[in-house]
């Protein structure tokens, strides 16, 4: 059933982006304890797409973007990112390669105890050491306008709504000008509009800083913006692979769950 | 007869399975306890060892230790000038009757300062400052650990040790000795004040009698010990705190055990450390 779904669906229309590819995994396992949950995952992430992966919650999609950026060891299978088995890698090379992936938490994950300014500067003054304080001030103020956020800068994140948290994320994610974003659920408890707006400024973040993504989410209007590809997870394997028209078309019990 | 042989036999093998699969169960779990303890240490003894290379690694977060350093320091004072004095008042006065007995009361002074210097003073410090600064690093850290902070400062390269951990380690090692010697100081004042409620003597005099009980061997092993408790309660509040589950419960767990363990393990340096003062001192 599962391979029959993927190759059912005719995978990745090549033409809005380049063949290139940034991320390569193979056979990926991951378990936790006696729990198996990434039991066999292969993908890839073409230079220029938005990669969506839906699945619904316990299928795996959290363990999978962590597995990507070394939050969490894979049992076997290999990553291979931006050229590097991210898997095998340590120290200096791990922290170069990560200097290049933007990663949008499910919760923010904004540092509570530093202000939003703080927040965001909290990167740039660590990685890069030589910039001046203008520079890291325009570079504030362009992350900051580039999510639709302004006059925030001296207030704590407790202080800011849902929405607004999520924006300061992403600008604190966008602003080492990373080559891949991952998003980690990036609408989940926000309100419908709000998730449009963050959906679109995925878009957007797209276009402006030429990026890939890869987005984790179960929210079908989410994966109505931002899909070029979509990948469906289901019980640690992927069930099924396509365009957001051919998932949208499948007569798949499982698909058409999400989709109806 | 035959039939029933085969079922009391089939009903024997099934009991023998039964036990067998007991058995097998009871050893896997406890191997398992015995594996979650030893990977605790190994753990534990890891978290160490990362501490140390990046105490001695370049960008160290010098602003991030000095705001650690009040944190623990100057919000800790209140409360160990408070203790400090009630110590030394209580300690005088339960004294007292002891020594008159013996016709010794001119040598409570002395008495009290070598009790406060050497065991009472970095002891109750220390166990004051496990419950303060150890469960508020368990908690801060948990908390940063369940809210996905900790992998946030991961995934941007820079390392959560070195920023978090460092920091508060050395911040807990520095300050504590000098809490205790506020503990100390503060304990001589509420000491004057014991001997004064029922005698009558200055405050000049009574310092001179209590620093000529002290020599130098009173005062430099206790010293020394009160810098590896704050090394203990900075290394497992942070260890508990970065280890904590994902769930917030967890959070008030890695709080109380920072404490519990630190307590346990302050106590238990406090005997090596006595034992070793003895031996050579």
């Amino acid at each position: 059933m599962k391979n029959e779904k993927e190759t059912s669906l005719d995978p990745i229309s090549e033409e809005k982006f380049t063949s290139e590819v940034l991320i390569e995994i193979k056979n990926l396992k991951k378990s936790f304890g006696r729990l198996e949950v990434l039991k066999d995952i292969s993908l890839k992430l073409h230079n220029g797409e938005n990669l969506v992966v839906l699945g619904k919650s316990g299928s795996g999609k959290s363990v999978l973007i962590k597995c990507i950026v070394r939050l969490l060891n894979p049992d076997s299978g290999t990553i291979n990112l931006l050229g590097k088995k991210i898997n095998i890698v340590k120290g200096k090379e791990l922290s170069e390669i990560r200097k290049k992936i933007g990663f949008l938490f499910q919760s923010g994950a904004l540092y509570d105890s530093m202000t939003v300014k703080q927040n965001l500067e909290f990167p740039l003054v660590r990685i890069k050491r030589d910039m001046k304080e203008e520079e890291i001030n325009n570079k504030i103020k362009e992350v900051l306008e580039n999510v639709g956020l302004a006059d925030v800068l001296e207030k704590m994140p407790s202080e800011l709504s849902g929405g607004m948290r999520k924006r300061i994320s992403l600008a604190r994610s966008i602003i080492l000008d990373p080559v891949i974003m991952l998003y980690d659920e990036p609408t989940t408890g926000l309100d419908p509009v709000t998730s449009d707006e963050i959906s679109e400024l995925i878009n957007t973040v797209q276009k402006k800083y030429k990026t890939s993504s890869i987005i984790i989410t179960h929210d079908i209007a989410c994966v109505r913006i931002t899909a070029d590809r979509i990948i469906m997870m289901h019980e640690g394997y992927i069930y099924a692979e396509g365009t957001l028209d051919e998932f949208e078309a499948s007569d798949d019990p499982l698909i058409m769950s999400f989709f109806k | 007869m035959k039939k029933l042989k085969i079922i009391n036999l089939k009903k024997a093998q099934s009991l023998a399975t039964a036990r067998s699969i007991k058995l097998s169960e009871d050893t896997l779990d406890q191997k398992e306890r015995a594996n979650t303890f030893l990977t605790e240490v190994g753990d534990l003894a890891l978290f160490i060892k990362q501490i140390i290379k990046e105490t001695f690694s370049r960008n160290f977060e010098f602003k991030e230790f000095l705001r650690q350093c009040y944190e623990i320091g100057n919000k800790s004072l209140p409360l160990i000038v408070i203790t400090g004095t009630i110590m030394g008042l209580v300690l005088t006065i339960q004294s007292r009757p002891a020594m008159a007995k013996f016709g010794a009361v001119t040598m409570l002074p002395g008495m009290v300062a070598v009790s406060l210097i050497r065991e009472i003073g970095p002891i109750i410090t220390a166990l004051i400052c496990a419950g303060k600064i150890g469960s508020g690093m368990g908690a801060e850290l948990g908390s940063m650990k369940v809210t996905e902070q900790i992998d946030a400062m991961e995934v941007s390269a820079t390392n959560p040790i070195r920023y978090l951990v460092v920091t508060r380690v050395l911040a807990a090692t520095l300050m504590l000795p000098i809490l205790v010697l506020f503990a100390d100081a503060f304990g001589f004042l509420g000491s004057w004040i014991g001997v004064n409620i029922k005698g009558d003597v200055s405050l000049v005099l009574y310092i001179f009698q209590a620093f000529g009980s002290i020599t130098f061997l009173d005062f430099f092993p206790a010293l020394i010990k009160t810098f590896l408790f704050g090394a203990v309660i900075g290394i497992v509040g942070c260890y508990k705190g970065f280890t904590a589950g994902r769930g917030t419960e967890s959070v008030g767990k890695a709080a109380n055990a920072a404490v519990v363990l630190s307590s346990l393990l302050i106590i238990i340096v406090d005997m090596i450390a006595v034992q070793i003062t003895d031996m050579w001192l």
